[in-house]
């Protein structure tokens, strides 16, 4: 598949704090990638840095290519192409990523407007196209409502209605159901998918939740503490865990078939970015850590057929998975 | 809707009943006009013939209810001094108080609100700092001090205009030079703040997302938003047109209601003063009035729980 996204050692530093240190991502045309972590782990900020939506003091550095274009620190211009346009973003809290005072059809049909060439009548038609499409019954009555007029669940369908407008080659969902209820969630992923699949659009599912991600994506990349630590098709991490963090991850989810076994935590809390480890910044709360990992961090090395991991006791940490008492 | 404003109208009559009885009882306990307007020297006849003629031996309830019995009828009550009835000599000012305040409402709207948006989308620049020292610097100083200041510059040193009197236009530069800056200092201060909270909303940075160009996101979607609690503090000052100027009319000599209020208060002129304080309180009522009404216009969040209500 050809690639579409290639981001390539980005980092951003709030007033001097790294809280992105160095991020590679490879994304293909029409590909779903996970991105899970913790939250502070990144995963936000690499896509807010990527589309120039940081507050101004945040220090961005690397290179994000679209089509090979680079468009890190692109004129506004072409920024604002790309933004709708090329790549659409929906956000976590849907209920105050509308703007309160505007209506509905003003806000849908301002993106329609900014992307497609469409023009008096044709622009309420397809913005009522696009609310039938993400399943908001009533579609040109309710263009005329307000967002406070909407549910949670509703408002989320309204914003990837907004995302749809630009006709965009990526959709970065930055938590879309973490503020909604369990019923809700389960709607809007499945839209999620349905509307990924009809458009052949690319995603970037951000989440902390990993059965979100396991269900919705086909390649998922684990962050921690700015850094990307594992990166593998989603089958193969969720059975094969390779990184400890990522092994730490799936093993403090509990399993819906098998015995029940107590659930692990990691033991520890994520270091201060203002006071990074030298060496692996997971080193301080892995069991498996040994004297090297303190003294450099390290970099992402393919283990597999489009696998990566960023660990140098991967060998160790595979065969403690699989029970097999190391040497 | 309706209820909505039904409510409001009723709290804004209630309010104007407050201030007017409470300025009654204040202005009644807090000295005799009889001595005030003839003088210490009088003769205790005279003195007592003049409290007589005013009504001013009644009980103070009776004197009370005689006060809001000529109001239902429109009758404000005459001067003291000089027998004319109190609202010919209030009216008769106000034309050269708005001569000041309207002016300088013009001057504060101008300067105050493009300084602060700019200030806000300047965050941290110079011209940021610059702004917000002027206003913090035009807020503390207090407007007496900085008429005089403007006095001892203009008219002292360079000469260049009167420091006082209203002979001709040249007369009012001064008054409304001092009005304005404190103004537009405060209105700065907040609407940047306004603009700084509204431009940290997630809707701000959806809007971006979508590929809106900075400058229409600012003023299709920030300002809209700012604009809510900026009505506000302009609606205040609405609320200050007729007697917002008292200490400037004072030190500049300008014969506004603001003068005639002092003289009024001096003298125990309790007519004249109640029909000023009267005349305030509807101006502040009915401003707030309109700024209620604006917010259901801005706000549709509003606008819907009024129906609701």
């Amino acid at each position: 598949m050809p690639q579409l996204v290639s981001i390539r050692d980005l980092r951003v530093a709030f007033s001097g704090v790294p809280v992105l240190r160095g991020v590679d991502i490879n994304l293909h045309k029409g590909e779903a990638l996970g991105l899970v972590g913790e939250s502070g782990s990144g995963k936000s900020v690499t896509w807010l840095a990527a589309l120039g939506l940081l507050p101004r003091h945040a220090k961005v550095t690397g290179s994000v290519r679209l089509e090979g274009r680079e468009i890190l620190g692109a004129p506004a211009t072409e920024l604002d192409h790309v933004r709708g346009g090329r790549i659409a973003m929906i956000f976590q809290d849907p209920a105050s990523a509308l703007n309160p005072v505007l209506t509905i059809r003003r806000q849908l049909c301002e993106a329609l407007a900014l992307h497609r060439d469409l023009q008096g009548n044709a622009v309420k038609a397809e913005a009522r196209r696009l609310l039938d499409l993400v399943g908001i019954p009533d579609a040109g009555r309710r263009l005329e409502a307000y967002p406070h007029e909407f549910s949670g669940g509703q408002v989320q369908r309204i914003m990837i209605a907004m995302a749809l407008a630009g006709n965009p080659d990526l959709l970065i969902a930055d938590e879309p159901t973490t503020a909604l209820d369990a019923t809700i969630q389960a709607q809007i992923l499945e839209l999620l998918s349905t509307v990924r699949r009809e458009m052949s659009m690319a995603m970037v599912l951000i989440s902390h939740d990993l059965g979100v991600v396991a269900e919705n994506c086909d390649r998922v990349a684990v962050m921690y503490a700015g850094r990307i630590v594992e990166q593998a098709p989603s089958n193969q991490l969720f059975a094969d865990p390779v990184h400890p963090y990522a092994q730490g991850l799936i093993g403090a989810l509990p399993p819906l078939d098998g015995p029940r076994r107590r659930l692990t935590a990691i033991p520890g809390t994520v270091p201060d970015p203002a006071h990074m480890p030298d060496g692996c910044a997971f080193a301080p709360r892995c069991a498996l850590a040994a004297e090297p990992c303190g003294l450099a961090a390290p970099s992402l090395a393919p283990i597999a057929n489009d696998r990566t991991v960023a660990c140098i006791r991967a060998e160790a940490s595979r065969r403690a998975l699989l029970g097999i008492a190391a040497e | 809707m309706g209820r909505y404003f039904a409510i409001r109208i009723g709290r804004a009559a209630l309010t104007i009943i407050l201030v007017v009885t409470f300025a009654f009882v204040v202005l009644r306990l807090s000295g005799d006009p009889a001595l005030m307007i003839l003088g210490p020297e009088a003769p205790p006849e005279v003195l007592a013939a003049f409290r007589k003629a005013w009504g001013l031996d009644d009980p103070i309830w009776f004197q009370y209810l005689d006060y809001f019995g000529a109001i239902a009828k429109g009758e404000l009550g005459r001067s003291m001094r000089d027998g004319r009835p109190a609202i010919e000599l209030v009216l008769e000012r106000i034309p050269a108080t708005l001569a000041l305040t309207l002016p300088a409402f013009a001057f504060k709207v101008a300067l105050g609100i493009p300084a602060g948006i700019y200030a806000a989308l300047h965050r941290g620049s110079g011209i940021d700092r610059a702004v917000m020292m002027t206003a913090v610097a035009g807020f503390t100083v207090p407007s007496f001090v900085l008429a005089l200041l403007l006095v001892l510059v203009f008219a002292v040193q360079l000469g260049w205009l009167p420091s006082g009197g209203q002979d001709s236009w040249r007369h009012a530069i001064l008054p409304i030079a001092t009005l304005s800056l404190g103004g537009a200092a405060v209105l700065a201060r907040f609407t940047r703040s306004a603009m700084l909270e509204v431009l940290g909303q997630p809707y701000i940075r959806t809007a971006s997302a979508k590929g809106v160009p900075w400058r229409k996101v600012v003023t299709s979607h920030a300002l809209p938003n700012a604009a809510i609690p900026t009505i506000t503090i302009l609606g205040f000052m609405v609320g200050t047109l007729i007697a917002g100027a008292v200490v400037v009319e004072s030190v500049f000599a300008w014969p506004g209601v603001g003068r005639l209020l002092v003289v009024a208060v001096a003298n125990r002129d309790l007519a004249v003063v109640q029909c000023i304080l009267l005349l305030v309180a509807m101006t502040m009522v009915t401003s707030n009035l309109i700024v209620d009404f604006l917010y259901g216009f801005l706000d549709p969040r509003l606008r819907t729980k009024g129906a609701h209500a």
